[in-house]
């Protein structure tokens, strides 16, 4: 206890200076490396080519497929196990035709949210209908379903050993927290592998995507209970078993229910995503339509998961603060199987075609007039297409460029050398072993690309949300306008920002990097807003007294105190980021994500499985290099 | 007390990978889709892929057999490739429009029957370089493959550095292109547009300026009707000449499209199957519904009901 008290008194320049001499260094270095070695892209001699080697694996598992006993006993099951549960789900979905559902999601939503969501669940389902999407949204809500459940129960379950053992929590900790970081498209290629194309490869990659979150805040919950209540069970006479039960998981509920809830957003997100590996649903026609650039299509598809997005995660929210009675229950489950029972007995099943309503037209019409008008040639200013044109030959090009000038060596001293700086030794040989590992895999060029637009969106993040975040701490108004919109932002699947950029900036790397931006944008506010209000009044007084303008007290005092959440809100702008600008291949971004697409796309999962390891190195790297750990370890 | 849970969840375990197991073995040939014959119809399942002379195939086949046969369409979009594991782990039940794999097709249908042959599509497919015919006709000796060259420097770009630029398009299309370049000695850089729709952008803004462009592109395709398009001669194809994908040197084929069905739907799946092995249409007429598609914005199901509309003697061959 007495050292977190007094370890703010530790002499800090003295240590500064000792941590900033390896960025001199490597900065001395890669000027050197510049002008020594004129290209310096990884060397052929220490790369090791996986193609031959990946590409017999997959053939050897389409040819085996149906044959050996690995498959027939064990994946075979797994496969109909899935596709039997979605299926069920699916049928009892439609059985219940959209007035059950809709009944079925406003009551939920009023038992464990209030009257206010129950109002918002309802009209969601309605537009979901009004928009023509119904049978799709039946689709994606059947695959999360099963997901979820699979992923709360196996992350239930990881959570549970992680929490009642220490060496257990030792060994996934690491583990989980790099799943954490890494970006949902590396977690496609290995189930495609041995699953194919299709539902079941797509509801396991969600799980393994979406069960971290829970196994972690399961393992949270149960080991941080109060000594004290579980001491007092204990001299109860309990047994292990009943202190389990009794005390240390209803004492964990908080931490349950926001584990779920965080297992349901990012289900939703990589259902959407796992599109691109057969998921089927909303995600699909997201992504048939990006592939024509029919941004109207895609808008109709993009808003029920929008809406799908918000409506669960309210509903999750609330379930934490309210529970309810066993009768109420039985009373709306009455009401739902009534509303279905009409639904069937007067109309059909499925969403009266003559309630569509037609956005793809309009809005395709206003993108054509857009497209027309802003796009590019507008006096002063310049049009959408001319600012990407601009961005992309005046920052990404010289960047990009610059990287792939840049000698091997020097990049990865540098990348240890910023990873020394913000965190310790352990991370900064992460880093380097990530960054090197890239190289190995032959993929050091296109990396390097990726690692162009990262940069690039990264600064543009910052700038912004700095600057929002700078505004926001000084004036509450703001912050409470600003505050509905990060909330409906933050819990926008990652697929859903491709729509808009590619109406405003075409096809390319610019849109990639703008997509990016606008996801890590809300995270980076309100990281920022939060550490710049947490700093301490009295500093900022008594800086106020001595005559310090605004700009000063920001420069000299806010800043400065606030560096540790500065430096998390850097963490998480890079890693969503990077998860961004991978998914932006699908748009014309190129690189990494492009090569994962042309994977899946042409069958050549060697490719596909080699840039999915880049990926997973580059966010690795990209997160050991940002992560304000040294504090904490010590 | 720990002891008894440990072995109570021994035996829990046991007794599901018995119960898993135990009904024998699963057979990952037959997975159909979980949201097919969802109301206990009869359904089939199309394959669809990304360019809109596919999808104009899967929008009248899936009219006609919907509205003529009483059948419930489910279609996926599924690239190529992956479309024959699809096919053959019977996740789809047809693909209307292949392009040629020799791989494919020796895995699968020699090898591993999975797989049968539906017949022509009636279509011919050639892929190639093109070059707009403004600039062809300002240049008429650009249509040479010996001259490319020379134009080089006319056709760079930013993507391109300080090489030529072949626009490519789609990462799933039939391609030798980068070998092609390398093999012939050509100064330029296979630039990959990312999606076909990102490429026929890209070729609308060229033509829209006028400027030179060099792209791989193929025939049948609606957009040759708004950018008229010359191709550009590459040394001529002689059968066996794309063997080795590495030591390409030839033009693309002219290729007679394929369907593909599975083997088990080809067998059992009874009218369907065999509206599908009839299908067989032409160049024509799938321009026409494809030019709907994309240049009039009508929805698939929409053009295929106005084609069919105006030429029922051609489908009533088709029915069984």
């Amino acid at each position: 206890m007495t050292a977190a008290v007094t370890a703010p008194a530790r002499p800090r320049t003295p240590v500064a200076a000792r941590r900033y001499w390896p960025v001199a260094a490597a900065l001395v270095l890669a000027a050197l490396g510049l002008l020594l070695a004129g290209r310096g892209s990884w060397p052929a001699a220490l790369s090791v080519d996986l193609s031959g080697p990946l590409g017999s694996a997959s053939d050897w598992i389409v040819d085996n497929r149906d044959s050996h006993p690995l498959f027939l006993y064990f994946f075979g099951h797994v496969s109909n196990a899935v596709v039997l549960s979605v299926r069920g789900v699916y049928l009892v979905l439609l059985a219940a035709g959209w007035a059950g559902v809709t009944a079925a999601a406003g009551l939920v939503a009023w038992r464990l949210a209030g009257v206010r969501l129950a109002v918002t669940a309802v009209a969601a389902f309605a537009v979901c209908g009004l928009l023509g999407m119904w049978v799709p949204t039946m689709q994606t809500l059947a695959l999360m379903v099963v997901a979820v459940a699979a992923s709360v129960a196996l992350g239930a379950v990881l959570g549970l050993a992680a929490g009642l053992s220490d060496r257990t929590y030792r060994a996934l900790r690491p583990v989980l927290d790099t799943m954490q970081v890494l970006p949902a498209f590396a977690y496609l290629l290995p189930v495609v592998l041995v699953f194919g194309i299709g539902v079941p490869a797509a509801v396991l990659a969600t799980v393994v995507y979406a069960a971290p979150p829970m196994a972690r805040l399961t393992a949270l919950g149960l080991r941080s209970a109060d000594p004290g209540v579980l001491e007092a069970a204990a001299s109860l006479g309990a047994t292990g078993r009943q202190r389990l039960l009794t005390a240390r998981i209803p004492l964990a509920r908080k931490e349950l229910l926001l584990g779920v809830n965080q297992s349901i957003m990012m289900a939703l997100s990589m259902a959407v995503i796992a599109s691109v590996i057969g998921a089927g649903g909303l995600g699909d026609r997201v992504y048939q339509a990006l592939a024509s650039v029919d941004v109207g299509a895609a808008l109709a598809a993009g808003i029920p998961i929008v809406l799908l997005a918000v409506v669960l995660d309210r509903t999750a929210t609330g379930a934490r603060s309210r529970g309810g009675s066993g009768r109420a229950w039985t009373g709306c489950a009455a009401a739902v199987v009534a509303a279905a029972l009409t639904g069937r007995l007067t109309g059909g099943l499925t969403w009266p075609e003559a309630w569509h309503v037609d956005i793809a037209e309009p809005v395709n019409r206003a993108v054509d007039w857009m497209t027309a008008h802003l796009y590019s040639g507008v006096p002063l200013i310049g049009g959408t297409a001319d600012w990407a044109a601009h961005f992309t030959g005046w920052v990404l090009d010289p960047v990009r460029d610059g990287l792939q000038a840049l000698p091997w060596w020097a990049l990865l001293m540098a990348v240890g050398a910023l990873a020394l700086v913000v965190g310790t030794w352990r991370t900064a040989l992460t880093a380097v072993g990530a960054m090197a590992a890239i190289g190995v895999l032959g993929v050091w060029d296109a990396s390097l690309d990726t690692l162009s637009q990262v940069l690039a969106a990264v600064a543009v993040t910052l700038v912004l949300g700095f600057g929002i975040a700078v505004g926001a701490a000084r004036s509450t108004r703001l912050e409470r306008l600003l505050r509905p919109v990060l909330d409906v932002f933050q819990t926008m699947p990652q697929f859903v920002y491709l729509i808009p950029v590619v109406a405003l900036f075409g096809v390319g790397r610019a849109p990639a990097v703008a997509a990016a931006v606008v996801y890590a944008l809300p995270a980076v506010v309100r990281i920022t807003t939060q550490g710049l209000r947490g700093v301490d009044p009295v500093a900022l007084e008594s800086a106020r007294s001595l005559g310090a303008t605004g700009w000063q007290q920001l420069r000299q005092v806010q800043f400065p105190l606030a560096r540790p959440a500065l430096l998390l809100a850097v963490n998480q702008a890079v890693v969503l980021v990077l998860a961004v600008v991978i998914i932006g291949g699908l748009v014309g971004g190129g690189a990494l994500g492009y090569d994962v697409v042309f994977g899946l796309a042409q069958g050549d999962l060697a490719t596909g499985l080699v840039a999915g390891a880049a990926i997973v190195c580059l966010g690795l790297m990209l997160d050991r290099v940002t992560q304000p750990t040294a504090e904490k370890e010590a | 007390m720990r002891m008894r849970t440990r072995t109570a969840a021994g035996a829990a375990g046991t007794l599901a990978l018995l119960i898993l197991t135990g009904c024998g073995a699963a057979d990952m040939t037959r997975q159909a889709s979980p949201y097919a014959a969802a109301r206990g119809t009869k359904t089939v399942t199309l394959s669809v892929q990304s360019w809109v002379g596919a999808q104009a195939n899967v929008a009248v086949a899936k009219y006609l057999l919907e509205h003529e046969l009483g059948y419930r369409v489910d279609t996926v979009q599924v690239d190529e490739v992956p479309a024959w594991d699809a096919l053959s782990q019977g996740r789809v039940d047809a693909l209307l429009e292949d392009w040629g794999h020799p791989e494919q097709e020796q895995r699968y249908v020699a090898g591993k029957k999975t797989i049968a042959r539906g017949g022509d599509l009636g279509v011919t497919g050639h892929i190639g370089w093109f070059v707009p015919t403004y600039f062809a006709k300002a240049h008429p000796d650009v249509t040479d493959w010996k001259n490319l060259n020379k134009y080089a420097d006319e056709l760079r770009t930013a993507e391109s550095g300080g090489k030529g630029q072949l626009l490519d398009g789609s990462p799933s299309y039939v391609t030798n292109d980068k070998a092609l370049v390398e093999n012939l000695g050509l100064d330029y850089k296979v630039v990959f547009a990312g999606s076909e729709a990102a490429q026929i952008t890209q070729i609308k803004q060229f033509a829209k300026e006028r400027k030179p462009f060099l792209t791989y592109w193929y025939k049948p395709q609606w957009l040759f009707e708004k950018v008229p398009m010359t191709e550009v001669k590459l040394p001529a194809y002689k059968e066996g000449c794309d063997a080795d994908p590495e030591k390409v040197a030839c033009a693309y084929p002219h290729t007679p499209l394929q369907k593909f069905l599975n083997a088990d739907f080809a067998r059992d799946g009874g009218k369907a199957a065999a509206f599908l092995k009839n299908f067989r249409w032409t160049t024509e007429a799938q321009n026409e519904v494809a030019l709907m598609i994309a240049e009039q914005k009508l929805t698939p199901e929409a053009a295929a009901g106005k084609w069919v509309a105006a030429n029922e003697p051609t489908w009533r061959k088709w029915m069984p």
